[in-house]
């Protein structure tokens, strides 16, 4: 049996249930029990119609669930006689079923882990493994993110943009533990794609689809961070950058440009070239003025300035850095590496120790110290 | 989000704005006041979802060190009487900075002797965390 079809088919059966006059909170437990009895009986009985079966299941444990009140029972059993939904319907109850998970009122924690649960399926102990907490915080992050959205309406018109943050967040994230969470963003964002047309939602698949592609170049076999200028380029995933270039283009003949489009198109420059050298920087550093003008902040103007070093030179780069803010993170591993090329190693190496120090990761510090090691050495001769 | 570890020192911070005795000077009542705050703090946290681990250490502590092939360790004796020691420490995962500090600020008002809030330096810091793909 396959798992990942399995999970495709909850948000739809979630969706449904509440649809019927479920509320989030139990309906969503009642699809999680519902899902574990798939696992356990499936191998050995698979269903004529899966998702038919899960909402059978599903609506069979909210009923049990719910019976003890019995103010409610009435109107339980009245919508239960309601005959079930075509294996069609439930697209519209899916994308509410987003609009609902990535409500402004939650964190963008909590966004994320009832996102994962509600529509990737995930259990809580896979979602607190993700992210190296213990289960019962996982579960009481969902448990209130339950709470805080069941006093959303279920027609109530969500915010596709908040949507799109939570799955662009899901896909930064770095921990992995049984379930990559990478994997998990881009089948989301499909289904998003799939079930709304919006320039955005291309533009994120797309960035994430790049970005993947690199993946298996980006760090060494013994977890040492690549920087994209040393990454070996026969191991891009060719078919990613394919379609993610394919689905950029499509987006960006509608002329709607939002951030994701800009990045996306960036990556895709970069995905390009064959080798460094034959990056197109000045069409790298439009892009980053793009972006600026579309969601300007420091860390855009900071990128920038590593573009336009690299189009116009080390000078025009560190004159361009003087538009960013210090405090950014990365800040003075950017004025390290423009230091350098503009000669002044020294400098260079102060600052690359500086920015080891400040780094938000062991791959990243890692790397850092290399640098001011490798120039310390060439300083001292 | 982001993890932070919170961590609480015998010695070796800033001066105690709150000057108080060692904790085995306190009142019974006033010890079970403080470590209860503290399991209550832990289980706040734990609501919020943003608990991760506590532990509180023992003031002992030895350093060791290797001393070459077949040779026993080197130890500085049972007592490190000099060094900063570290009481223990709470790690929560928040979603900014300015929450952790948040937290650290309420973690810091634990009740000591008479009732009164400690007012304790607490150290934050930072976990590495794994290199965020779009960034690069």
């Amino acid at each position: 049996m396959n798992e990942t079809l399995l999970r495709e088919l909850i948000p739809a059966v979630t969706g449904v249930l509440v649809r019927r006059g479920a509320d989030f909170a139990t309906a969503e437990d009642a699809v999680q029990d519902a899902l574990l009895r798939a696992l356990a009986t499936w191998p050995t009985a698979p269903p004529a119609d899966p998702k038919g079966w899960l909402i059978t299941a599903a609506w069979r444990k909210f009923v049990d669930a719910t019976r003890a009140e019995r103010s409610r029972l009435a109107r339980e059993t009245r919508v239960a006689a309601e005959p079930s939904p075509g294996a069609t319907e439930g697209t519209a109850d899916t994308l509410q079923l987003y609009f609902m998970c990535a409500h402004p009122s939650l964190t963008p924690a909590s966004a994320v882990a009832l996102t994962l649960r509600a529509l990737g399926g995930l259990t809580t102990r896979q979602i607190a493994e993700a992210y190296l907490v213990p289960e019962a915080t996982m579960a009481q992050r969902i448990s209130r993110a339950k709470r805080t959205v069941s006093a959303v309406r279920f027609d109530e018109v969500g915010d596709l943009a908040t949507v799109l943050r939570v799955l662009y967040l899901v896909f930064n994230e770095g921990y992995s533990g049984e379930v990559d969470l990478a994997d998990e963003a881009i089948r989301l964002t499909r289904q998003v794609r799939s079930m709304i047309d919006d320039e955005e939602a291309s533009g994120l698949l797309a960035l994430m689809l790049l970005h993947h592609a690199r993946r298996a170049a980006r760090t060494t076999p013994g977890g040492t961070l690549v920087p994209l200028a040393e990454q070996d380029r026969s191991r891009w995933d060719t078919e990613l950058i394919a379609e993610g270039v394919a689905i950029l283009q499509a987006a960006l003949a509608r002329d709607r440009l939002g951030e994701y489009q800009a990045q996306a198109a960036i990556a895709a420059l970069h995905a390009d070239a064959q080798t460094v050298d034959e990056t197109d920087w000045v069409q790298i550093v439009e892009w980053y003025d793009e972006l600026d003008r579309l969601a300007g902040n420091p860390v855009v103007r900071l990128n920038r300035a590593v573009a336009v070093g690299e189009a116009d030179g080390a000078h025009a780069g560190l004159s361009a850095l003087e538009q960013a803010d210090r405090a950014v993170p990365r800040y003075l591993a950017v004025e390290a590496y423009l230091r350098e090329r503009a000669g002044d190693l020294s400098h260079a190496a102060r600052l690359y120790g500086e920015a080891a120090r400040a780094a938000s990761n062991i791959a990243e510090r890692d790397h850092l110290i290399r640098q001011a090691a490798r120039l310390n050495g060439v300083v001292r001769g | 989000m982001a993890k932070y570890l919170l961590l609480k020192h015998y010695r070796g911070g800033p001066a105690p704005v709150v000057p108080f005795d060692p904790m085995d000077q306190w009142a019974p009542g006033e010890v079970d006041a403080h470590v209860q705050w503290m399991r209550d703090f832990a289980a706040k946290l734990e609501e919020t979802g943003e608990y991760v681990n506590d532990q509180a250490l023992s003031p002992e502590g030895t350093f060791v060190r290797y001393d070459g092939e077949g040779r026993p360790p080197v130890t500085d004796g049972p007592f490190a009487e000099t060094k900063d020691l570290i009481a223990g420490w709470l790690i929560i995962d928040v979603d900014s900075y300015q929450r952790a500090i948040e937290v650290a600020g309420e973690f810091s008002a634990a009740p000591g002797q008479g009732g009164k809030p400690i007012c304790e330096w607490l150290e934050v810091r930072p976990f590495y965390g794994s290199p965020s793909t779009i960034a690069e």
